[in-house]
């Protein structure tokens, strides 16, 4: 590597995270955060906030508020998958919004045929549609549309990703791609409208496997599987970081060329990790459909995916559980401020997006590391 | 027969306003690694400068829009872009949030519904099949392709351009002022966005999101064409416009951007680094 010339899409060293933040996961050296990641203090953080998700949350928050939550969560675990492909992998992907949609639409067929009881759904009858539609009959059979939901998204990142990857398209070329694929995705479900539901998507929704959807019970036990949910990926994404094939995935990240040198093939690394942040979008979309009641082409086009990145970058794209909490930010000052300053809010997301790529590209988990290191300094 | 043909001013039309989009990427990715979101906004800018200028004349507003877009994005780079050079991802995510922002605004100032600027007398009608307003795009981009070839390949400027674009190290070291070169870059490529946002009010209605509807196809000119080619731009958005219109005329207009895309990944199967390229021993 002599020489280095400075061209578009390689990773300068400026771009590089120091390999001493939470980035490194297993591999990093004794310091503050690696004790604060260590196994003992790990676990006592994770108990904390699985009694406080899974028990206090439903407990005290109303049902609205729960309900919010529960979306926010079903995100979270969308940011988690970006985590993973973009913080540890250096895969910037703008489309993980078509993911999301996959697996919520795999769900949402299976809703709409289910409520239909033999019946077409009822949006078929209104664009006209006389008979079901060849795509839709096998997801009348929830173990088939359950299977899709993981296995549509992972199969068309695997394919996505052994194209373009095999290839060697990587960096800002990719980010295009996956954001092309979202807007291209976004045309073809509102367009073919007695398929699809077009603009309006999927929704009304009232049975879920035997629960009225819209019952407050119903409602915290989808509040708990999602958080469980939440839990179990977040827990196996972090085992997967501090594998071997982990380290692999951040020496991809850090210098692709060199560990092709060293005999692996990064595109199958690569690939692999993309297709892994796929089902978990895919996941996460099949639980958003009943915890919201809707699926549609707004809700996974090139702006939803890309405000998913947005608050990854907030919440600190090096570690996964700034990506978590990023997620869970983001969507509570959503809220918050549409409620409150619904016209200021496109500026403030705007802003802080600025704000934070200028002065904290590590975002909130960077912030904390930070916090963590000067008070051991001071000790 | 008649409808093929008649797809084909459309086709090469749209072809031209992506050619006149994609220009400023290609040479803003090509020499600074910046992949520029709020390059739609500048669109935008573009055509609300026409809108404004109704009364003065549509010739008027062709350079009054390349200078106001043209400021744009050199207050973009000057106050953001140039901190993140060498980093395009994040260049992305930053400029993504500016974009945002300019939206937002055009909504303030303009309001949220679509405006319709109207076209000048002298467009209006054809000959035959070429509508007068589509000739006119085609050629007011041939024309911005021969003033930027031009500009690049006989001016001491456009050397320069060239030099940093080729290796950013060596140029400056040989002594030219590389942020200089940086500024002009931006500011034409800008300018050109905002040249294709006038272009588009004779074809279209003016919205604030105007921008974002030719932002994804014009950064895939830039994948196909190849970082920072001139020819490259060219063929490539010919192709691309030529693809959606006739598309969109044998499946539908949902399948259209479908087939686009699905194209553009079976192509670079075929060249990776997109149509023409610079060969190099660099790793990347």
């Amino acid at each position: 590597m002599t020489a280095p010339v400075e061209r578009a899409g390689t990773t300068t060293p400026a771009e590089r995270p120091e390999t001493t933040a939470l980035a490194k996961g297993g591999a990093a050296p004794d310091g503050p955060v690696r004790r604060w990641q260590g196994s003992a203090g790990f676990a006592a953080v994770f108990t904390a906030v699985a009694v406080l998700a899974l028990v206090a949350a439903p407990l005290l928050l109303e049902p609205f508020r729960l309900g919010l939550l529960a979306k926010y969560l079903c995100y979270a675990i969308v940011a988690l998958g970006i985590g993973l492909a973009w913080g540890q992998g250096g895969m910037l992907t703008l489309g993980q919004g078509v993911f999301f949609g996959l697996g919520g639409y795999a769900m949402g067929m299976y809703l709409k045929l289910n409520d239909a009881g033999g019946d077409l759904p009822d949006f078929m009858v209104w664009s006209g549609v006389e008979e079901l539609p060849a795509l839709w009959k096998p997801f009348g059979n929830p173990v088939f549309a359950l299977a899709m939901v993981v296995v549509l998204p992972v199969g068309v990142a695997l394919l996505l990703g052994t194209l373009v990857f095999r290839q060697r398209v990587r960096g800002a070329y990719f980010a295009i791609l996956t954001q092309a694929l979202a807007a291209a995705l976004v045309i073809l479900l509102v367009g073919q409208q007695g398929l699809t539901g077009g603009t309006n998507g999927l929704t009304n929704f009232f049975d879920f496997f035997g629960h009225d959807v819209a019952a407050e019970e119903t409602q915290r036990g989808l509040y708990l599987i999602v958080a469980a949910v939440l839990g179990v990926l977040y827990l196996g994404a972090r085992q997967l970081v501090r594998s071997r094939f982990g380290r692999l995935l951040l020496a991809v990240r850090d210098g692709e060329e060199r560990v092709r040198f060293l005999g692996y093939d990064p595109a199958v690394v690569k690939t692999l990790t993309f297709a892994i942040s796929a089902g978990m979008a895919g996941i996460a979309g099949a639980l958003f459909v009943p915890v919201v009641g809707i699926i549609s082409p707004a809700l996974l086009g090139v702006v939803p995916s890309i405000e998913l990145v947005v608050a990854v970058a907030v919440g600190g794209r090096f570690a996964l559980a700034g990506a978590v909490l990023g997620a869970v930010v983001m969507g509570y000052a959503r809220t918050y401020f549409s409620e409150e300053l619904p016209d200021a809010w496109l500026y403030l997301q705007g802003a802080l997006f600025v704000l934070v790529m200028t002065l904290a590209p590590k975002g909130l988990a960077g912030l904390a590391a930070g916090l963590v290191r000067r008070r051991e300094a001071r000790a | 027969m008649e409808g093929v043909l008649n797809q084909l001013p459309i086709g090469l039309s749209i072809g031209a306003v992506l050619l006149l989009v994609a220009l400023g990427l290609t040479f803003t990715f090509g020499q600074m690694g910046v992949v520029n979101m709020a390059h739609g906004e500048f669109i935008m800018a573009g055509a609300y400068t026409a809108y404004l200028l109704q009364g003065v004349g549509f010739l008027v507003a062709l350079p009054a829009a390349f200078v106001v877009a043209g400021l744009m994005g050199l207050i973009l780079e000057r106050t953001l872009v140039r901190r993140f050079y060498g980093r395009p991802l994040d260049t992305l995510l930053l400029t993504w949030g500016v974009s945002l922002m300019l939206q937002q605004l055009a909504r303030d100032l303009f309001g949220a519904p679509n405006v319709q600027v109207a076209s000048p007398e002298w467009l209006r009608g054809g000959i035959g099949i070429l509508p007068y307003n589509r000739l006119f795009i085609m050629a007011l981009a041939a024309a911005s392709v021969l003033a930027i070839w031009a500009y690049m390949n006989r001016t001491g400027q456009g050397r320069r351009m060239r030099a940093v674009m080729q290796n950013r190290r060596l140029a400056a070291t040989s002594g030219i002022d590389t942020g200089r070169v940086d500024q002009r870059t931006f500011f034409i490529g800008s300018g050109l966005a905002g040249v294709a946002g006038v272009a588009l009010t004779l074809i279209g209605p003016v919205g604030p999101t105007l921008g974002t509807y030719y932002i994804v196809d014009a950064f895939l000119v830039v994948v196909a064409g190849g970082l920072g080619q001139l020819r490259g731009a060219v063929l490539a958005a010919t192709g691309l416009g030529l693809l959606n219109s006739y598309a969109e005329f044998w499946s539908d207009a949902s399948l259209a951007k479908v087939v686009v895309f699905a194209a553009i990944i079976g192509f670079l199967q075929v060249r990776p680094q997109g149509l023409f390229f610079v060969r190099s021993r660099a790793l990347t």
